[in-house]
């Protein structure tokens, strides 16, 4: 990757909404060659899309759980075959594989907890290939995307400092 | 005054003739009005990272809250002297070369009161930070300010000096990367500076406190050069690089004969730096690259930024070497830098600091910090392009 899409993702990575403008003032560059490298770089499939980062109260999906899946891998494809077929449920919101005593883990999200138990019961459980499962229900965030939540930043600095 | 039951009276002299710092009088007028976006703050807009702090609470636990040895604790010591020797090519002794002390302000101050006599002329460049000629004046001994200027990249000219040395000549004092143009010296640029230093038989006092927020390719420190080291004491700390300027925690580097010297006046002054504080600083050296540098390379780019809009809305600005100040040209505005500071605030409330309190020849410029965070950057830069429109 070249050095401009580096540094252009290290911005957007902080904040996606920062503007075009705002990022070429700060890289010595071009407005034109940012967005043209930003355009590139989603065509390719480096960046697959931007989202809000928001506090537990504006979550939209009210339940959320992390899912440890172990997998017996196939004998061709190892665990992609099955992990690209969980990841296309819509429930999972992020999908790994992980090193470890399990193999899979799944963020998986939803409007209530049935919705969540009826995923796992009948669609994950069932799949060809999952041995065992292990869910675990989010109760309360305090970091996410490396921002702290409910972070108490009073304090004020002097208004002019030599 | 000749009132006799005036309290002033007790003044020392030397204390009442020195002028009040220029920024005070500013600072006072910005206090006394809300909602001003400030790019006159001289201290990073980070938090001190929290490992440091973490280190600092863990330090308190453990009861390391009793007097050090007078120079600083000698684990802290050993970890300057290495880093000074990793990163500046300066090799001191931590047992007899380095002291810790509060703040660069108290090692500056140690350093004068140290080497100055009555009468002995101190050479530095102007701009500079606020303290530096009222500091010399506390000793007795005499400021002898050399202007630098833009067209020089505010490096400051050997021809200037040698108009200006003399046989009272002792010491040279600079300060770069500089507050506040952010100037900065390639090697070439020290190189020409230690042959004046030694031809003329001075001190070098070498005020680095930016050097780690540098944004040309680092060089070796001017005290590293040959026949520098026996004639320079290097001044730096963890303010900035670490954003712990409330911590007050520093270190200066030099010949073992001055700084044994520093270390007497330390001993009965202050006794030693804060102890909690030399946990900290022992912490940021042992643990604080990655995020030293993660903070350096957001002020590279906020000043790439201010510095192409300043130039974008007509004020000429130099591109800083270093530091978190831009110093843009306002004699297009036809108004004295401190009319530009006071219209500024009063009709779109943005404090910058005028040039004329870093010294005369800072006249015709501002000082803008971009130690704060991008959006008041965004405002601030807005509002000055519409006060010289308009």
């Amino acid at each position: 990757m070249q050095k401009l899409q580096k540094d252009i993702l290290t911005l957007l990575r902080r904040n996606a909404r920062v503007s075009n403008q705002e990022i070429a003032d700060r890289l010595n560059s071009k407005v034109e060659k940012v967005a043209a490298s930003i355009k590139n770089m989603e065509h390719q499939g480096l960046i697959l899309g931007y989202a809000a980062i928001v506090a537990e109260e504006a979550e939209t999906d009210k339940v959320r759980a992390i899912i440890e899946v172990q997998v017996q891998p196939d004998r061709d494809s190892g665990f992609d075959k099955l992990a690209r077929s969980l990841a296309r449920f819509p429930e999972v919101y992020a999908a790994h594989l992980v090193s470890g005593k399990y193999d899979l883990r799944l963020e998986v999200r939803g409007n209530s907890l049935q919705e969540i138990a009826s995923f796992v019961s009948d669609k994950l459980s069932s799949q060809e290939g999952v041995r065992a499962t292990a869910t675990y229900f989010l109760l309360k965030k305090y970091k996410e995307a490396g921002l702290e939540i409910g972070k108490d930043d009073s304090y004020e600095r002097l208004k002019i400092a030599p | 005054m000749n009132d006799s039951k005036s309290p002033r009276k007790w003044i020392a002299e030397h204390i009442a003739a020195l002028p009040k710092s220029g920024i005070r009088d500013f600072f006072e007028l910005v206090n006394s009005m809300d909602d001003v976006i400030s790019l006159g703050i001289g201290e990073p807009d980070f938090a001190t990272p929290w490992h440091i702090r973490e280190a600092t609470i863990y330090a308190l636990k453990q009861g390391y809250t009793s007097y050090t040895s007078n120079l600083g604790d000698l684990r802290l010591r050993k970890e300057v002297c290495k880093y000074a020797a990793a990163n500046f090519a300066l090799n001191c002794d931590p047992e007899q070369e380095c002291i810790i002390t509060v703040g660069v302000s108290e090692g500056l101050d140690l350093l004068l009161r140290a080497v100055l006599n009555p009468g002995d002329e101190v050479l530095y460049h102007e701009p500079c930070y606020v303290s530096y000629a009222p500091g010399i004046r506390m000793t007795h001994a005499r400021p002898v300010p050399v202007q630098t200027y833009e067209k020089h990249d505010f490096v400051l000219q050997v021809e200037h000096l040698e108009e200006k040395v003399s046989p009272r000549s002792k010491v040279l004092l600079l300060n770069y990367p500089n507050n506040p143009t952010g100037a900065g010296l390639t090697l070439a640029d020290k190189q020409k500076l230690a042959d004046f230093v030694i031809r003329h038989d001075l001190l070098l006092i070498s005020d680095e406190i930016y050097e780690e927020l540098n944004y040309i390719p680092r060089s070796p420190s001017i005290a590293s050069l040959p026949g520098m080291h026996e004639r320079s004491v290097v001044l730096n700390g963890f303010s900035k690089a670490y954003a712990m300027t409330g911590y007050r925690i520093a270190y200066a580097l030099g010949n073992a004969a001055i700084i044994d010297a520093m270390m007497k006046i330390h001993q009965y002054s202050m006794l030693c730096a804060s102890s909690i504080a030399q946990a900290a600083a022992l912490e940021a050296l042992r643990h604080g690259a990655s995020q030293r540098e993660q903070m350096r390379q957001e002020y590279e780019q906020r000043r790439n930024l201010i510095v192409r809009r300043f130039n974008q809305m007509g004020l000429n600005c130099f591109t800083p070497r270093g530091a978190f100040y831009v110093f843009p040209c306002i004699s297009s505005s036809g108004l004295s830098s401190q009319e530009f500071a006071t219209r500024l605030l009063h009709e779109k409330k943005v404090a910058l600091v005028p040039g004329s309190a870093f010294g005369a020849c800072g006249e015709g410029f501002v000082r803008c910090s971009y130690a704060t965070s991008m959006q008041d950057i965004e405002t601030a830069l807005q509002r000055i392009g519409e006060f010289i429109g308009g």
